[in-house]
């Protein structure tokens, strides 16, 4: 950390636990962020990041306390506030952007409203014209129109990516010394996020602004930070440039982050990581990261590594740093090459609506056997529909959908069982498409039992079913909410290949997992698409992780495949205008990191 | 080495299985942790024995005279030494206290039961059907609802009689459009999610869908449901009873017996209308906090700090 600057924020030794038993959510953390800097957190869900941030506003959430150490905004002691005094600090010395806009803004009142409301609270501005006036120079600063008309909209009446505008306007209205940004971009599609991001960019360098950016996703980290920390079971394990960081990891779990990290112009191959991060209370008393970890030594199961200063302004807590498995060396799953074997899926002149709407396009084109075709759009492109109208469970569509050589009747209900059983649907969320109160084994089961199997024929296949997924047979007893996102998601995997299916439509699958989990997922995904030559349809809005797994894709816009072809020649040479600028949009790790331009990309 | 090696086989061998399997506790566990779910537990267990027992303990029959009627415990009209003194006709008011509780129990009980089961059918359909039939039962709902319930029930029981299954018939139907309101509301969510999506790809019959996939999942808003719905059905029962509709003019009721003796309120004989007051009211304060209980379980607003 270079000491010579003052910093904007600076946190030491910050311990936050719960109250009601004095686990430790976040421990002995340290960080610090100059003006005008970018720090991006990085961690998997439950690592403790957003805690972390919450904490600089001198927030914790119900039942969890800030325990120890101390957060300095300036010479503002950010924990020893009290409760008025904090309430002035946050959004005049520190403000918060969170994740999901559509929920931040008060969808009651204006913009201009709740622009101004900020301000008067903190007392910004003498008067109501120079609030006024202050509130069109945010708007421009945040690249929206100042015009009355658009003050006086209400925030349903703005897209995803003008409402998380309007947001970071509220954030920086009164000129903050610090900003807190928590995964801002989440919800919004690639060219929304872009443009997001440029703002954020240029707002902090222009104002001095010192940023705190919390997020899972290391492409946006890699395009948008200056420094990088890496949280891993509430500890900060690794600290540094953020070039430094993605070419020269010396901690194992970001060499591992890294590797799973799907990236539109780097390698093909993706690396998962088994396992699951200790919830708190249950973190080991050596190394958090022991047991994951392919290179942990008698040491690292006995006591937590200190902080080693490998290099200046980089730091990391292993007994071992450097000595990182290599990426080359892990063990991904390659996919096969192109298929010309039998058309398993072929969709002919196929159009669907929504209550009436038209938002599919005569949509023509074929999934060989053994073939994985990604299905790409951004949000409102048609591609769900698509694939919900392939699986039966959409029924306003026209054309013809062929399944082996058959077409199929709109509405799953009116297809032949046999038909039924062999197309499968995976959906995006685990959380919401396994039944609470059903166990892992009865979930597994039912399309044996719509099968007609046995009861003893169709235990013995869930078991087998389970260990193929990489979980084993003593998970058909759990419930759900047992399960981590992952172990749920490959449930859900086992259920739509227990019927032996010769088409697996994947819908969104990974988009609300972890990266390291989505690249276990994926990784085997692959391996039983190729042990079971299936046909698989990968619905998805990642760019990136197309490239990781499909040998052709859809690319689809306004419910039209725009392009349609060999993924690496799609998306090496897109021809479509569309495509082009999706790609360029889409954050890429390699492309920040070679081209030295970070964080000040076009536009 | 050793260790390393453990590290390996957790990196390539099956997961582990979660260290202490954890199931989150029922809407009924948490709702027991209460202070208002144990007293009303304890009100309800206590009034509901006392109304189907304390017959067992009565010191006279049914209808057996003492003396003359309306009379207070100490008045030399009496034959037999009474409690709380002569009722109308000149029953012994603490027997048929006693004896009076058990018919709108089970009425209430048995009218509660039916408009549960007929409500949850109708609102499951209506949530999964979210079409043209959802319009139709829901808006026959509402016709019935647009009625106060005792004025309904009323009429018909003028109309054809007052028998026990009627009552029950019609207190049921009355009751029904309410909770399939409540059963309706809470499926429609559950509708939405993914795992329903699931079954219909599968092909699974219809019927099986609404018991499998969405009855399970409504179970802790209708369990708060039909404990409201029960208090109220006791209160409409009794609130019938004593306009005089009862199946057994001559038989005790609680009801009955308020509507017989309010004149005796200001005389010699307040007992015949206070006793069984008193039973109602700590019947449904019992079942109420019960039902405040369940729902503020499975609203989640009694969790516990800092498990969220």
């Amino acid at each position: 950390m270079s000491t010579t600057t003052v910093q904007a924020v600076t946190i030491k030794d910050l311990r936050i636990d719960v109250v009601s038993n004095g686990n430790d959510i976040v421990d002995e953390v340290n960080l610090s962020i100059a003006p005008g800097e970018i720090l991006g957190l990085v961690g998997e869900s439950g690592s403790g990041k957003t805690t972390v941030g919450l904490s600089v506003l001198g927030h914790a959430r119900r039942g969890v306390r800030l325990a120890g150490g101390s957060v300095h905004i300036g010479d503002s002691s950010m924990l020893e506030l009290d409760d008025k005094a904090l309430r002035q600090a946050r959004g005049h010395l520190v403000s918060y952007v969170p994740q999901d806009p559509s929920t931040a803004l008060n969808p009651a009142l204006r913009i201009e409203t709740q622009l101004m409301e900020v301000m008067e609270f903190h007392g910004f501005g003498d008067t109501d014209e120079a609030r006024r006036a202050r509130a069109v120079e945010v708007m421009g600063e945040v690249l929206l129109p100042g015009t009355r008309e658009f003050m006086r909209r209400y925030p349903h009446q703005l897209s995803g990516g003008q409402q998380q505008r309007v947001g970071l306007a509220m954030a920086f209205a009164c000129r903050p010394s610090v900003i807190v940004l928590d995964e801002p971009t989440t919800g919004l599609d690639v060219s929304t996020q872009s443009h997001v991001l440029t703002t954020i960019r240029a707002l902090t360098t222009e104002h001095k602004v010192a940023a705190l950016y919390v997020t899972h996703d290391l492409a946006v980290v890699a395009n948008l930070a200056d420094r990088v920390a890496v949280m891993y079971a509430g500890r900060i394990v690794e600290q540094g440039p953020t070039r430094t960081i993605f070419d020269d990891p010396q901690h194992p779990y970001t060499r591992y982050l890294t590797a799973a990290a799907p990236d539109i112009s780097g390698d093909h191959v993706i690396v998962g990581l088994r396992g699951r991060a200790p919830s708190p209370g249950k973190r080991p008393v050596g190394c958090a990261f022991a047991l994951r970890c392919e290179l942990a030594i008698a040491e690292c199961h006995a006591a937590f590594p200190a902080v080693t200063e490998v290099a200046a302004d980089h730091s990391v807590r292993c007994f071992r740093p450097g000595a990182v498995p290599d990426r080359t060396l892990a063990k991904g799953v390659q996919f096969g090459s192109s298929s010309t074997e039998g058309i398993a899926l072929a969709l002919r002149n196929v159009s669907a609506s929504y209550t009436g709407h038209q938002v599919v396009h005569d949509v023509n084109f074929e999934v060989h056997q053994g073939e994985c075709v990604a299905l790409v759009g951004e949000s409102g492109s048609g591609k769900t529909t698509l694939s919900r109208a392939i699986g039966g469970l959409h029924r306003e569509w026209t054309g013809e959908i062929i399944l082996n050589g058959s077409p199929m009747e709109r509405s799953s209900r009116d297809r032949p069982t046999a038909q039924r059983l062999s197309i499968q649907y995976v959906f995006q969320n685990p959380y919401s498409s396994l039944h609470p109160r059903r166990s892992v084994g009865d979930s597994v089961a039912r399309p044996l039992r719509v099968a007609g199997v046995g009861k003893h024929e169709a235990q013995r296949t869930v078991g087998e079913m389970l260990e193929k997924v990489s979980l084993n047979a003593g998970f058909a007893s759990l419930y759900p909410d047992q399960l981590s996102g992952g172990e749920r998601q490959r449930v859900a995997i086992a259920r739509s290949l227990v019927s032996r299916p010769s088409v697996l439509i994947c819908d969104e699958v990974t988009s609300a997992l972890d990266v390291l989990v989505q690249a276990a997922v994926i990784e085997l995904l692959l391996q039983l698409q190729r042990d079971l030559g299936l046909a698989m349809l990968f619905v998805t809005h990642n760019l990136p992780l197309v490239r990781s797994l499909a040998q052709r894709v859809a690319v689809m816009a306004d419910g039209k495949i725009v392009e349609f072809g060999p993924t690496d020649h799609v998306l090496a040479k897109p021809t479509e205008e569309y495509t082009k600028r999706l790609l360029a949009d889409t954050p890429s790790i390699t492309q920040a990191l070679t081209s030295g331009a970070l964080a000040t990309k076009k536009r | 080495m050793t260790i390393i090696s453990d590290a390996e086989d957790n990196l390539d061998g099956a997961l582990p299985l979660p260290q202490k399997p954890f199931r989150p506790p029922g809407v009924m566990r948490v709702a027991l942790r209460m202070w208002r779910t144990r007293f009303g537990l304890l009100l309800t267990t206590a009034l509901v024995c006392f109304a189907f027992f304390g017959r067992y303990f009565a010191p006279y029959d049914e209808d057996q005279f003492i003396g003359v009627a309306m009379q207070a415990a100490d008045s030399d009209q009496l034959r037999e030494p009474s409690l709380f003194g002569s009722g109308k006709l000149g029953f012994d008011i603490w027997t048929r206290f006693l004896y009076g509780g058990r018919p709108i129990l089970i009425t209430a009980f048995l009218a509660t039961l039916l408009a549960l089961i007929l409500g949850t059918i109708i609102g499951l359909i209506a949530a999964y059907n979210r079409g043209k039939l959802d319009d139709l039962l829901m808006r026959g709902m509402d016709v019935i609802l647009a009625f106060p319930q005792i004025i309904l029930a009323l009429v018909v029981i003028a109309m054809f009689g007052a028998t026990n299954e009627l009552i029950i018939l019609t207190v049921g139907l009355s009751t029904t459009p309410r909770i399939a309101r409540i059963v309706r509301g809470s499926a429609v969510a559950v509708v939405e999610r993914d795992f329903v999506a699931a079954s219909e790809a599968l092909g699974e019959p219809r019927w099986r869908i609404l018991k499998d996939e969405l009855l399970p999942n409504i179970t802790a808003p209708l369990l708060v449901e039909a404990n409201l719905r029960l208090t109220f059905s006791i209160g409409v029962i009794a609130g019938i009873a004593f306009l005089g509709f009862t199946a057994d003019p001559i038989a005790a009721n609680w009801g009955l017996m308020i509507n017989e003796h309010r004149g005796g309120l200001v005389g010699d004989q307040p007992w015949g209308t206070t006793l069984p007051v008193i039973a109602i009211a700590l019947l449904t304060i019992g079942t109420g906090l019960i039902g405040d209980g369940l729902s503020r379980a499975a609203g989640g607003v009694d969790r516990q700090r800092g498990d969220a």
